[in-house]
């Protein structure tokens, strides 16, 4: 069993945590991904920095610009997801970003990378299905998961192309926008969750929007798990260097929440 | 009807490629929409209900067909081939920009949007479509670069005059880029009601396509304005790039006449091995807003700032139809720096009465040059695609006049 599949058969909800890589710097990033794994965070997505990250709002926008401006190179990001792998054998890495840094020297040289770096999956934001041919069959070569995006405009007619070829889980974008902005109502979420889980036996995780336990708790009841991102940048943009301490402060409060999400609901 | 195989006048294929150019590399939630889009794009093609509205719009209400003008003194001075100017800066809104806006509110209306959104530089995409959501009584909101707000003021003041909510960004270096990323953001949380203008044949299937086909109307008309007072076709044809929108209009009528060849003019800034804004001449390819093409970029990948004395040209990428005709060799590619445009700025003031906008100043450079290499019985074909009141103020800064 891989390392993303044991992560969702654990008999409860996951919980997927998301920072931009060398924010605040290259150094500092290794101390908050530990964090992150001592708090409970069941997957952990890493952030290649962008120069145009255009899904996302103005928190995670912000994280990209750090990151660059401390120097963050792909070489850095390939470099802290090795030594991750190198400190936890077992725990689900997964890299976050755009299609131009991914692509630029060639999608086999990062096929490559990510299959050399203990890379779990890939989440490119503006590859859809249309443009699988640009990364997509690399990434399966080198047996690393793409995981794709399914939103609340993803149609009955789309569904089984955004599903074609992904593996891992689905990341199930909650609302219509960017990321960090607003929270979709919990009926919706249900209700979306319910049509993807009907067409695919691929694991389910929700996000956009998600900040809080107490908003994380109520989701991971219908999905197999929950991604938060912008309130752990928040703290990150906050502490900078010394964000370890208030991010797995955060962590295990949203783990806890996640984890116990089900239980005494019947 | 036969298909010709052989011609350039076919793409992009059935998924928006233009060669290896182009394509459709958007957020999931987009794309449902870019579906549409195109449907509703082809359906409307094939209605002439669709073409008779906009043809009569761009004639009673834009002013086309534009004039086709033999630039006498411009070609005495450069002593060679015959200069001539398709005039576009005279369109309503000064700039043709407005003829891709026409267009776009028109599909937009069809497709039962309620609410415009556009990314503008220099400010005449902002102006063309806030003019028309004014037209047709749509709310607009313009994405601009805080950068290019404090030096496109006129244009501005223009935008909120017909009702329009400018926003600066502030991202990044605040230029177009940045306001196109913030359109895009705006877009994927509005995309119920919501249809963005896009004004460069740039961005996802089928904005490249179908802004060509909405900027083409330039070319058609030069090509029968030529035939008909001269009786031949033109040994060259020079336009600006920035993204490509006005030159992409004027070749492509022309594209499978082999005698017909065509320059396109990027911006070379300070200097190609210092600041400037030309992708083809400094870039390489990869993928930037919704589209595969040359883009300026680091070795990671990261963009690149553009830089341009013009706003309109200050971007990283290039229309993606441009890339894969730059490859093709049937476009010479060639560029003119900030100084460069400059001088021919104020040498078609000179000699010919006209004020160009900074944008089409990059071309008459590029024809500056050209020219005195040609016979005298050659036709240079050149689009003069704005006008120039917007950059007075920048103008003066550079020439070192206090307004």
């Amino acid at each position: 069993m891989s390392r993303l599949q044991s992560a969702f058969t654990r008999g409860r909800p996951a919980l997927v945590c998301f920072i931009t890589g060398g924010d605040p710097t290259p150094d500092a990033t290794p101390a908050i991904l530990d964090a992150l794994v001592e708090g409970g965070a069941d997957v952990i997505e890493l952030g290649m920095p962008f120069t145009d990250p255009m899904a996302d709002g103005p928190a995670i926008q912000a994280a990209n610009l750090r990151a660059l401006g401390a120097g963050t190179k792909t070489a850095d990001i390939f470099r802290i997801a090795t030594d991750f792998r190198a400190r936890h054998p077992q725990v689900p890495l997964v890299l976050m970003g755009y299609a131009n840094p991914m692509i630029t020297r060639g999608p086999q040289w990062f096929a490559d990378e990510c299959r050399k770096a203990g890379l779990d999956g890939v989440i490119c934001v503006d590859i859809p299905p249309e443009e699988d041919a640009e990364l997509g069959p690399f990434l399966r070569a080198a047996g690393v998961s793409l995981i794709r995006l399914a939103t609340p405009t993803t149609d009955a007619a789309r569904l089984p192309a955004v599903l074609d070829g992904s593996s891992g889980f689905l990341y199930y974008v909650s609302v219509a926008g960017i990321t960090g902005m607003q929270q979709a109502g919990l009926g919706s979420i249900e209700a979306a969750v319910a049509r993807l889980k009907a067409a695919s036996d691929i694991p389910v995780a929700v996000g956009f929007g998600v900040r809080t336990p107490e908003q994380a708790g109520p989701i991971a009841r219908v999905a197999d798990g929950v991604v938060v991102g912008s309130a752990l940048i928040d703290l990150i943009a906050t502490h900078g260097a010394d964000a370890a301490g208030p991010v797995r402060q955060l962590t295990l409060a949203l783990a806890e929440a996640v984890h116990n999400a089900r239980k005494g609901a019947a | 009807m036969t298909t010709n195989t052989n011609s350039f006048r076919n793409q992009p294929d059935e998924r928006g490629h233009f060669g290896e150019f182009g394509g459709r590399y958007v957020a999931e939630t987009l794309m449902p929409l870019i579906l549409d889009l195109e449907r509703e794009y082809r359906a409307a093609k094939a209605d002439p209900a669709f073409t008779a509205e906009f043809e009569d719009l761009l004639e009673h209400y834009v002013g086309r067909p534009s004039p086709l003008y033999f630039a006498p003194r411009l070609t005495e001075e450069l002593n060679g081939a015959q200069v001539w100017f398709k005039r576009d800066e005279l369109n309503h809104t000064g700039a043709h920009k407005i003829n891709n806006c026409i267009g776009q509110i028109l599909l937009a209306i069809r497709m039962g949007k309620t609410r415009i959104i556009a990314e503008t530089g220099a400010g005449q995409h902002g102006v063309a479509t806030a003019t028309v959501c004014a037209r047709f009584g749509l709310p607009c909101v313009v994405y601009m670069g805080a950068t290019d707000v404090a030096r496109q003021a006129p244009n501005v003041f223009r935008m909120k005059l017909l009702g329009a909510e400018v926003v600066p960004v502030t991202a990044g270096a605040a230029t177009l880029k940045d306001a196109m990323n913030e359109a895009l953001r705006d877009w994927v949380a509005n995309v119920h009601d919501t249809f963005y203008i896009i004004g460069t044949a740039a961005g996802p299937h089928p904005y490249p396509e179908l802004v060509r086909d909405f900027q083409s109307v330039i070319g058609k008309e030069a090509r029968a304005q030529l035939l008909s007072r001269t009786g031949r076709l033109p040994d060259l044809l020079v336009a600006a790039i920035g993204g490509g929108s006005n030159a992409i209009g004027l070749f492509h009528p022309f594209l499978d006449d082999p005698s017909v060849k065509m320059l396109g003019v990027e911006a070379a800034g300070h200097g190609l091995d210092k600041e400037h804004a030309a992708s083809l001449a400094g870039g390489r390819p990869g993928i930037l807003h919704g589209n595969k093409t040359y883009l300026l970029q680091d070795d990671d990948g990261q963009i690149v700032e553009g830089h341009s004395i013009s706003a309109g040209l200050d971007y990283p990428g290039i229309g993606p139809e441009h890339a894969w005709l730059k490859e093709s060799g049937r476009v010479q590619y060639t560029s003119a720096t900030d100084k460069e445009a400059l001088d021919a700025f104020q040498l078609l003031c000179r000699t010919e009465g006209i004020i160009p906008a900074l944008e089409p100043s990059h071309a008459i450079a590029a024809v500056k040059k050209v020219a005195p290499t040609m016979p005298k019985d050659a036709i240079i074909l050149a689009n003069l695609c704005g006008r120039g009141d917007k950059d007075i103020f920048s103008v003066a800064e550079h020439l070192g006049v206090r307004l």
